[in-house]
């Protein structure tokens, strides 16, 4: 397990995962979990429903804390500093690393305002800076053509793609380091879920790209690593076409070969 | 295949099948009964309203009703404006709600957003309790209470006046409009929060930008509420503002409203058939509009707001 995550790091890491333990009250659901995430890379999270994944995902934007209970152990190190330590505030790591949720969760705004609004909580109300932000992250999230016309209108006039596009553009418009999206395209039909997609890989030239993901073939298709998870642990992690070619582990081989999960 | 299976379990059990429609069909009759009973008493209501004020109108005309200064339908010489009952209706329920708004949407976005769910079983009965407390009670806490306390500060202030009604009046009204906005607030997805938040939002922002849009249509029918329980609310002005029509927006003066009048002249001695017995539709017509349109206006507001998450 040691040697493999070693031979697996030739790239620079932006964000090391180290002996993280997760305890949902009492139950633990993340299990000495030990990664780097590449930066300005695609990688992927999968395994079998219910083993963690999800749970994963939003210990890096401290998501967690929002309910009674839940607990954190070990560290998630971003520039060297440990993200889940109780004295950085998780304001601050949110600004820094963005979520796409599993279902699209536009605010009851206009398009402008839904994209405006990680600025305008930070206070910038200056319409120029505005107007210039919210223009460069519709356009990362190839949504500027079909919404430029409309922006003052309601987001939920949007398509449930368009509106999972718009919360992507959301998510971009702080200029995040991290963008962790949860089963993006899961609640979309192929053609949306297609430019998601194609958005996606053309995103990380700009942000390293954390995705959980249901799907093999999306997986496949565009994570740079991949990682494999099986009830709460981390069984193996490596470069995609590795882990898809010839998986190291036993029980990796079995999920991919439809045995388990 | 299915069809098949469908057929042989239909007639093997036919007499069932026929009981079961029977039992829905009585079932629906005594659902139908239950829903035509408010319907019919909504409408006969109405229809002795509009019956008395048509005799009403025939001595009155409508003009004189709308425009006329003075509310002294018991005197010698009586007058039948209704503007003086209609400014003090105004202006207590205008009070009552520059209290119960802020306080209730401040107190239920405590307790929906910020509270956590032992404090809000701790808090939530005693509010729902000052909404148990029997309005006179509330009267006689504005009169001889609330009045003194404000005489204080303000020493011209008569011992009946519609400052201290309409205060304790907000304060009634304040847990209708907490606890339906409250719920309204609940009823927002977890998700729309959770994007807010992941967004680097601190939990007043959520509350404030994301939360509170998204639940302005539960919301503003609270307020509607608020304000159709205030402009009904007999007791409290009945007690606590004087009883004398007085057309004013002033609200340290006394003041009557259609409801204390209401009250005043059916627990005195009129004669049916009479003026005097038929001015209480006449208000109360007057009542019963006012909410119409309010209800209209929280209908338009639901429609327009509608939760779209
Ligand atoms: N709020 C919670 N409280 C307690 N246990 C939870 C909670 N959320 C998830 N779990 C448990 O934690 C484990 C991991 O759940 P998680 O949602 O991370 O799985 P997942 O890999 O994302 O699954 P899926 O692919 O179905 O989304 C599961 O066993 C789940 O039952
Ligand atoms: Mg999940």
């Amino acid at each position: 397990m040691v040697e493999q995550l070693e031979k697996a790091i030739d790239f620079q890491p932006v964000a090391e995962v180290k002996h993280l333990d997760f305890y949902y009250s009492g139950f633990h659901a993340i299990k000495n979990v030990n990664f780097d995430i590449p930066e300005k890379k695609v990688t992927a999270l999968i395994g079998p429903s219910g083993c963690g994944k999800t749970t994963l995902l939003r210990c890096f934007n401290r998501m967690h804390d929002l309910y009674p209970g839940n607990r954190y152990q070990g560290g998630i190190l971003v520039n060297g500093v440990n993200i889940l330590a109780k004295e950085v505030d998780p304001i601050e790591v949110r600004m820094r690393i963005s979520m796409v949720f599993q279902k699209p969760n536009p605010f009851p705004k206009s398009i402008f305002e839904n994209v405006a609004y990680g600025l305008r909580i930070r206070g910038e109300n200056s319409r120029t800076v505005l107007d210039e932000k919210v223009e460069d992250a519709l356009k990362s999230a190839a949504l500027w053509e079909e919404a430029k016309d409309r922006l003052n209108q309601s987001a939920y006039d949007l398509s449930g793609g368009q509106q999972q596009r718009l919360c992507i553009a959301r998510a971009l418009v702080t200029e995040p380091e991290i963008v962790l999206f949860d089963e993006p395209t899961s609640a979309l039909d192929p053609i949306a879920t297609n430019s998601i997609e194609e958005l996606m890989s053309g995103l990380k030239q700009k942000v390293t790209i954390l995705i959980v993901t249901h799907s093999m073939q999306q997986a496949a298709r565009f994570s740079d690593y991949t990682a494999f998870m099986y009830m709460g642990e981390l069984i193996e992690f490596d470069k995609t076409e590795t882990i898809f070619s010839q998986p190291a582990q036993k029980r990796t081989q079995d999920y991919l070969s439809g045995r388990i999960g | 295949m299915t069809q098949q299976v469908f057929s042989s379990v239909s007639t093997k059990k036919l007499s069932p099948k026929l009981i079961r429609n029977l039992k829905e069909k009585a079932i629906e009759i005594v659902l139908f009964i239950a829903a035509s009973t408010s319907v019919a008493t909504t409408l006969a209501i109405m229809f002795i309203l509009l019956e008395e004020c048509w005799f009403f109108f025939q001595e009155v005309s409508i003009f004189k009703f709308l425009t006329d200064t003075e509310w002294t339908p018991l005197f010698a010489n009586p007058r039948y404006g209704i503007l003086p009952l209609l400014s003090g209706t105004i202006v207590t329920s205008a009070i009552a709600l520059f209290v119960a708004i802020p306080c209730g949407t401040i107190a239920a976005i405590y307790l929906s957003e910020f509270a956590d769910s032992k404090l809000r079983e701790i808090v939530k009965p005693f509010l729902e309790l000052l909404a148990a407390i029997p309005t006179v009670v509330y009267g006689y806490f504005a009169l001889l209470f609330v009045t003194p306390f404000l005489q204080k500060i303000f020493p011209e202030l008569p011992g009946f006046n519609m400052l201290s009604a309409g205060l304790v009046m907000g304060l009634m009204i304040t847990p209708f409009v907490s606890s339906l906005s409250e719920d309204a607030m609940r009823a927002v997805p977890a998700l729309l929060r959770e994007g807010s938040t992941a967004m680097g939002a601190t939990k007043l922002q959520t509350a404030l930008r994301v939360v509170f849009p998204s639940a302005i249509s539960g919301i503003s029918s609270s307020y509607i509420l608020g304000a159709s329980r205030a402009v009904g609310e007999t007791m409290i002005v009945a007690v606590a503002a004087g009883l004398q029509p007085n057309l004013t927006l002033n609200p340290f003066s006394q003041g009557a409203t259609i409801t204390a009048f209401i009250v005043q002249v059916s627990l005195g001695d009129v004669a049916r058939g009479t003026i005097e017995y038929q001015t209480i539709f006449a208000a109360g017509l007057t009542l019963v509009l006012m909410t119409l349109v309010l209800n209209i206006i929280g209908y338009y507001l639901a429609k327009r707001f509608r939760e779209i998450y």
